[in-house]
Order: C-alpha cells, then structure tokens, then sequence
C-alpha cells in the first residue's frame, strides 16, 4: 500500500507539532507556507541576517520559540517542507499552490489545515490614515524587522495583543503614549476564574501590566474611541477617546496600533466544503469540529487558530492531537495518553479563551454609534453610510447581498478585516441578532495572485 | 387557511427576465406577483459578466436585441439607479491561428447593417494603434460602438425594486413547488404553503425552467452550464470597451472589461460542473487557470495583475443556444422565458418588455417563431 499523502497548511505552532507527530510515526507529510521561513506568527522569525536572540525577539515565550522552531528543523529530511507557497484553493480533494516552482496540484488523503489567525478589527473614525496599524501588522514590523510603526505609539482596543505588543514596543525603546482599552476593569475581575486554566497565562499577562506601568505608560480602561486624527499628507497625529468617565481625552501620536483579539482564517475550510456554526461566545462563525480535530469534512482535520483561536499553547497541543487522529483514523496505532493529555490542554485552553472573552469583549455595541463618514470598508473606501443607505434603499439584510450591492468586503482583503463589522453594522440597523445576518462566503483565491503565476501557452 | 393571493400575472423566477417583466407589466397597468426561490437577481442575472453586446447573436435575433439596447440607454432614468451601464463599445477578435475568422465577421458586419448594427472592421495598424494592449495573436477585430456593460449585482433588484415602486407585489425565498390550472385561474404553491393565483403564468426561471414547462406537458431538452469568471484588484482606469475572443474552441473563447473602480472583470474557457437542484457550482480550479493562461494571449500585460476573486454561475441551454420565449403550446394563459443561454444579459430588459407587450395586448412585433416551445418535439 502506498503511504498516505497527508498535507498540512501552516507552519506555526499547530502545522509544527502536527508534522512532528506524523514523522513520529513514520509518515512523511506535506507541510506548505507561505512564509519565508516556518514558525508561524507568534513564532515568526526574523529575516537572514538579523541576529536578535530569542530573548530579544520572543520575552518570556523565548523557550517555547525555541523549541518548536528546533522541532521544525529537526524535521528536515522527513518532511516535504514547501515554503512561501500559498494554498489558494482546494477542490475535490487537491489543493492548488502557487509558490516559487509555479502553480501545483496536490491531491491529499488527509487534510491538516493550520492557518492561524488575522486581527479582528473594530472601525474608527479616521483609521484610514497612514501609520494606523492592525496590533498585528505593528508585532510584524518589530518582530521581523526591527521597525517601529512611529515614533510616539498609541496601542488602542483590547485583547491579550493590546498589552503584549505595547510592552514589546516599550522594551524594543519605542515610545508609547498610552494604551487604550475599551474593556473594564471590572469585566477582567469577572473573567479571572476562567483565565485561571492558564496559570502561567495569567502571569505573563499581569507582568505585561507591571512592564509597562514601570515604564510609565499611560493605561485607561473603559474607553469608546472617537477618532483618529490625521490627514493626507502627514498621516495620524494624535487619538480621541472618551474615558470611563465621559471626558475626552486626546493624545498626540504619529502611528495609532488598533485591534480587538483575533479572528481564525477560515476561507480554506470553507473551500474544503466544511461545515460552520456562529458561536455565541466570540460572535464569530467557526468550522465545526469534534474535540480531536475532525472537521465536518471526512479526511479533513482543524487545528491551532485557524478553527478557534486558543492561543499558541494550545495550538500545539491541538496540532499534535490533529496529527494523532489523523493516524488513528488511517489505522495507525497511537498513545492513549498523548492524545488524553493533549485533549487536556486543549480543553484548558479553552476555559482560559472564555475567559479572555469576557474580559475583553468584542464591542460590537460601537457599530451603531460609528458616525457616517467613517470608512467601514478600507479597501474599496465604503463608509458606515454608504452601507446605512445601502440597507435602507435595498432592503439587504443580508452579508453577501449587502456586498453585492455596496461593495463593502469586495476588496483585496476580501472582507477579512471589515467584514466582522460590517455584520454588526447590518444587524444593529435590521434589528436582527448578528448571526442572521450570515457570513460573507469564502472565494478563491484565499489571498490575491497573479494571473501571470498560470504560466503562459504562448503558440 | 387564508384565500390565495390573486393578481393578474404571477411570474416564476426572479432574474433579469423576470423582474423586468414585472416591471414592464406594470406600466401597462397589470397587477403582478413576483415569486423568487432565492434572492432577486442573485443566480445567473447576479453572477454573469456583464456584457451588453449585439454583435454575434444569430441575425434574427438582432430586433430584441436592439430593443434591449435602448432600454439599457435609459435604464438609470427608468429605474431611478445607476446599474453601471457604461456605452463604451465591445469588440471580438480572431487570432492568426484562425484567419478565416476575419473573413466570417467581415461578413456578419456586412449583414448585420440591415438590422440596425453598424460594426467597425479593425486589423494592422489601425488596430493596434487604437488597441495597444491588444497580444501579437489577435490579427483583426469587428468593433461596435454603440454596445457596453453594466453591473450585474444591480440590475435586476434595481427592477424589481421600481416595479414594486408601481405596486408589484415580490415575494423573495419563495420557492414554486406546484403550478396548476384550474378552470381560467393558475393556482400556485410555493414551499411554505403559500398560495397564489391568477389568469396569466409566466414562467422566467432561468435554469429551471423546463420543470415548470414539463408540468404542462411541453418536456424542454434543457441543460445547465456554468461559465468561469473572475475579477482582478483594482487598476487605473484604462481598457474601456468589451472585448472577446471569436473562436470554435471553448478552451480558448475568453473576454475581459474593466469597471469604472478598476478591476478587470473576466471570463470563459472551460465550464464548470453545475448543479441546479442544489443551487450550486463547483468553480474549478484547473478552469480558473485555464482562463488566466488564455487571457495573457489577448491581453499580455495582464498577467503582472492578481486576481483576488473567482465564481461562477448556472446558465440555462436549449440545444440550438436559443430560448424559449413566447406562449405555451399547450395550455393558455402561460408564457415562458427561459433558457437563455450565454447571452440573455444583454437581451433581459427587451425581452421583459416584449413579453409585457405579449401578455398585454396579445402580440409583438418581435418574431417569436425560432422560440417556440414546441420546436425540438416530433418533426
Ligand atoms: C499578527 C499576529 C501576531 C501574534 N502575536 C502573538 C504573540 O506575540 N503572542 C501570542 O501569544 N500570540 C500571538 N498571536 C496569536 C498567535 O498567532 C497564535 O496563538 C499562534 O500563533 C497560533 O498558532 P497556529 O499554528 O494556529 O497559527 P500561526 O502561528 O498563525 O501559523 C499559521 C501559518 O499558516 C500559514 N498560512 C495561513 N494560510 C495559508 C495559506 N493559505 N497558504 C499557505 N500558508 C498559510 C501562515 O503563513 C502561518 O505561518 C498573534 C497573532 C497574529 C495574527
Ligand atoms: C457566469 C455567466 C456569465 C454570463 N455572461 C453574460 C454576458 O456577459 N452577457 C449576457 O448577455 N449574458 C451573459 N450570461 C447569460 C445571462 O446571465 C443569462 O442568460 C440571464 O441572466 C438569464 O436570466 P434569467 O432571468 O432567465 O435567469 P436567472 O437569472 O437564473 O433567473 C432565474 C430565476 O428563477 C429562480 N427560480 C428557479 N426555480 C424557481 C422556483 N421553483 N420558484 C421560484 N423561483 C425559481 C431562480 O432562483 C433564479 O433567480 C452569463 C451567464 C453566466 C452564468
């Protein structure tokens, strides 16, 4: 019998311990990115050349870093490592990639998609500025290439990220002029139980706080965001919010880093013919999943952020559980208790990410206080009003009608960071709960590429 | 259980021949109910490429389509929405792997005069200077002016919408189950139990149009087919008209335009699978490529532009590429139009206007005998 070709996408935490697992066992997966180099996002590694050491790169995560990125290149030789090569599609049981040999077909046996998460982005006015980030995309430019997004740095929205990469931009010696959050103080209390599933978590979390109260950086709990102020030529200069206690507060700053938590990148599921299900908890549709990684697709498995984000531990623990089903579903015999202790993890994880929604909630309540003229939609420019008038001259209640009509998520981005939004801008003006509102559908290609990446049939 | 709804013409199916008549119906002053399955305008109307050109159809088809053509004209005025219909021209061009195709449109140019279509010849130099994106292969083009395309994703809701302005009743996600004569009335049940009934039916359901058809004892050899189409990032403003490629080969038959917001919107090479009964299409990657490689031919510049979307959707086809269109052969009262095939964008608002003139007073001047219903049964 011919060894069963089982892919998987992304080399992050998941896609990591996920091909470890495998070659444990003696097969030989697939393993595609398109990352230069393997480690996923919160893993990324710097570009050749740059000689930052772990402990400069990653704080207190510098061992857990080190160790999948010595279990990823311990790997060489047994897997079929392909990277910066992007899965854009996936058919009748192939997956299309375009990478540096071109356009190629891999028909796979078993699935493994890995494809951690982007920012979850709440508009503001004026967040089409230069120098307004995503929390992300401002880590990104630290992490891997050592710049900062400014030079005075306002951290705005909420979330784990929101501390982390204020604290990171603080020790690195960038300025911070505040971080911002619209969550209370009294939301975190509330949720404290739950973070308790990850202690050490937790910790990490409270010593962020202390890192950054050392350094003396302002924090304010509570906060709607007004605006972002800017213009054309010199991009952001300061942030408007209103405190807990009503007053406005603005802060000058050249570079405004925005976000709230994460959402999983789930296009490929979908195109893989998965089954979703809207979760109350995150208000977010998420792939349908049995707890060890199955998804509603026989022969397709989920795992790590890209299913529901649980953070990097779990993403681990939950790519290597994936990898085990994966045997134990082709007949391979495999650890009761490897697969019992990472249920386990992955279980905790989960306690700890209710948690963390209660702390730090989605506020989707702002939607509806988003003033006209804000920009919803920042690839194709729609604003709040233009899909306000949209809904009200058409009628579209729905997400992919509204798209159709005004364009909202038909960008580059495909919806990715408006799309969230934009669900709750149409909820709150229906008057229907958000998940009637649907989803906008996933298209391929997942991400842009070139028309030229086809090749040519030149006669 | 309440009295069905009654009005003087239920329409079946949604799309752009179905929401038009609606629409036109009205303005002759018919009460109308619109009965969609899904959303208005959101199958084959909603998804197709947005051509609104003359030039290829069959040269008996040409009166409809001319009457289509000047509703289109005024279409922003008429429904009070801008559906992006842009004047800008379309081309077809042949390649010089197949030179005996200059010859077969010089010909189609010439005959089409009579019919009120005046094409532009273009080859060598004049081509090029006018057209410098156009690839080495393209050896002539058969130019129309006075042709362009519009936005799919508005069209047919924006019809819908001005004929409910003028009091048509439109029912959206209501499917038809069961369509019946009973005595001078049709009784029509929709999948929630819905009812409705009035003296006139016609049925505009695209693809599915052969079921209802079938029910009154007219079987239709209808097929489903869906076309390959996607869209690139936006680019500035530059490729204003339509342009195709004329060829007998599938693999090679692609067309492209761009949007007012820039993006290039393209199409054709091999069809997807489709699946009418579930509504849906499997966009096959190896077909999107297929496309991309074949667009480079007419247009190399474009290869350097990433597309950042691909769908498709479900045509209907009668084996002569035709529709049927006009009355039913069997039973009064019912009208049909459906099976429109490739081209039925361009064609909507003249045949909604057409089959209203048809319902209202009994005839048309348009010719309807290549679309009877009965013309592929004995004989
Ligand atoms: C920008 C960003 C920064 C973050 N920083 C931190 C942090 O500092 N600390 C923290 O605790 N958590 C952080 N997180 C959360 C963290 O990413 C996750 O908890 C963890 O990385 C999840 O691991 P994963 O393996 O599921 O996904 P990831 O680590 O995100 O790995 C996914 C991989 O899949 C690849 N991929 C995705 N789609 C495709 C495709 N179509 N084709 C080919 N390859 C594909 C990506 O290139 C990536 O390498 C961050 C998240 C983001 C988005
Ligand atoms: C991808 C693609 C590209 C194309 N490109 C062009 C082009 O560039 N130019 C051009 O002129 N033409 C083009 N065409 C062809 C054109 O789109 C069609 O000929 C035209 O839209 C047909 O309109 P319709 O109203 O008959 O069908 P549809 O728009 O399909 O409408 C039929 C409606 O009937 C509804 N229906 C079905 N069953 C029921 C039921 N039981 N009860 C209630 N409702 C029901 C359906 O939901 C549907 O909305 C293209 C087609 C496709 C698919």
């Amino acid at each position: 019998m011919a060894d069963p070709v089982v892919a998987i996408i992304g080399a992050g935490p998941a896609g990591v311990r996920a091909a470890a697992a495998l070659v444990a066992a003696g097969v030989r997966p697939v393993v595609i990115d398109e990352a230069m180099r393997a480690g996923g996002q919160i893993y990324r590694r710097q570009p050749d050349g740059f000689t930052r050491s772990y402990t400069d790169l990653y704080g207190s995560e510098a061992d857990r870093a080190k160790a999948v990125h010595d279990c990823f290149d311990a790997l060489h030789g047994h897997v079929d490592y392909r990277p910066q090569t992007l899965a854009w599609n996936i058919s009748d049981r192939r997956i299309f990639t375009a990478g540096p040999d071109g356009q190629q077909v891999l028909p796979f046996d078993a699935l493994l998609l890995c494809t951690g998460a982007t920012d979850r982005l709440m508009p503001v006015s004026g967040w089409h500025w230069a120098g307004c980030y995503s929390l992300g995309g401002a880590q990104i430019a630290l992490k891997a290439q050592a710049c900062a997004i400014g030079r005075r740095t306002v951290f705005m929205g909420s979330g784990p990220l929101l501390y982390l990469v204020a604290a990171q931009y603080a020790k690195a010696g960038a300025e911070v002029a505040a971080v911002l959050d619209t969550s209370s103080m009294s939301a975190s209390v509330a949720a404290l139980p739950r973070l308790l599933a990850q202690p050490a978590t937790l910790r990490v979390g409270v010593g962020l706080l202390r890192d950054l109260r050392r350094a003396g950086v302002p924090i304010h709990r509570g906060i709607t965001p007004v605006e972002i102020h800017g213009d054309a030529d010199r991009g952001v200069s300061g942030v408007t919010v209103r405190t807990s206690r009503g007053d406005a507060l603005t802060i000058d700053c050249d570079a405004a880093a925005m976000g709230h938590h994460l959402r999983p990148e789930t296009q490929l599921a979908e195109l893989a013919g998965c089954d979703f299900a809207f979760d109350a908890m995150v208000r977010q549709w998420l792939p349908v999943r049995d707890a060890d990684g199955r998804s509603s697709q026989p022969g397709v498995y989920l795992a790590g952020d890209g299913a529901r984000i649980l953070g990097a531990v779990a993403a681990e623990a939950a790519g290597e559980l994936a990898a085990l089903t994966i045997l134990a579903d082709r007949g391979y015999r495999v650890s009761d208790t490897a697969r019992q202790d990472a249920r386990q993890a992955v279980a905790r994880a989960r306690r700890f990410a209710e948690g963390l929604a209660r702390a730090y909630p989605w506020p989707h309540e702002q939607t509806s206080a988003l003033g006209d003229a804000t920009i919803l939609c920042r690839c194709e420019a729609i604003t709040v009003g233009d899909l306000r008038r949209t809904i009200a001259e058409t009628g579209a209640e729905e997400a992919n009608r509204a798209k159709a009509f005004s364009r909202i998520g038909m960008g580059r981005c495909q919806g990715r960071y408006c799309g969230l939004a934009a669900a709750e801008l149409i909820a709150g003006a229906v008057g229907t709960p958000v998940e009637a509102v649907g989803r906008l559908r996933a298209a391929a290609p997942v991400k842009p590429i070139a028309i030229g990446s086809a090749g040519r049939c030149d006669r | 259980m309440t009295a069905p709804a009654s009005s003087d013409v239920i329409i079946v199916g949604g799309g752009i021949m179905g929401s038009s008549a609606a629409f036109f119906l009205r303005r002759r002053g018919l009460s109308v109910t619109l009965l969609e399955s899904d959303l208005i305008g959101r199958q084959a109307s909603g998804t197709n490429f947005g051509n609104v050109r003359r030039q290829g159809r069959p040269l008996y088809q040409l009166a409809l389509a001319n009457r289509a053509i000047a509703i289109w004209r005024e279409a922003e005025a008429l429904l009070d929405c801008d559906v992006e219909y842009r004047q800008f021209g379309h081309m077809r061009v042949c390649y010089r792997t197949r030179p005996e195709l200059a010859a077969t449109m010089e010909q189609y140019a010439a005959d089409a005069r009579q019919s009120d279509l005046d094409l532009e010849m273009l080859s060598g130099n004049m081509l090029r200077t006018r057209f410098p994106f156009l690839g080495e292969e393209v050896l002539a083009a058969s130019y129309s002016p006075l042709c362009g395309h519009a936005n799919p994703r508005l069209v047919s809701p924006a019809f819908a919408r001005a004929a409910q302005r003028l009091g048509a009743m439109v029912h959206e996600r209501c499917a038809v189950t069961e369509t019946a004569k009973m005595g001078d009335d049709f009784v029509v049940a929709a999948a929630d139990g819905r009812q409705f009934r009035a003296p006139v039916l016609l049925i505009t359901a695209g693809a599915w149009g052969d079921r209802f058809a079938a029910a009154f004892g007219e079987p239709l050899p209808l097929t489903s087919r869906a076309p390959n189409m996607c869209v690139t990032e936006p680019l500035p403003y530059a490729l204003r008209p339509s342009v195709g490629v004329v060829t007998p080969d599938t693999e090679e038959s692609v067309y492209i335009r761009q949007v007012e917001r820039g993006n290039l919107v393209m199409g054709g090479s091999f069809y997807n699978p489709s699946y009418p009964d579930r509504y849906r299409v499997d966009v096959r990657p190896e077909n999107s490529l297929s496309l991309w490689r074949q667009i480079q031919r007419l247009i190399p510049a474009v290869g350097r532009v990433s597309v950042i979307r691909t769908w498709s959707g479900i045509e209907g086809y009668l084996p002569d590429s035709a529709p049927v269109m006009g009355p039913s052969m069997t039973t009064s009262g019912l009208y049909y139009a459906f099976g429109f095939a490739g081209a039925g964008f361009q064609l909507g608002p003249g045949v909604g206007d057409t089959m209203a003139e048809l319902i209202a007073t009994g005839r048309t001047d348009i010719d309807l005998a290549p679309y009877r219903a009965d013309r592929f049964s004995a004989g």
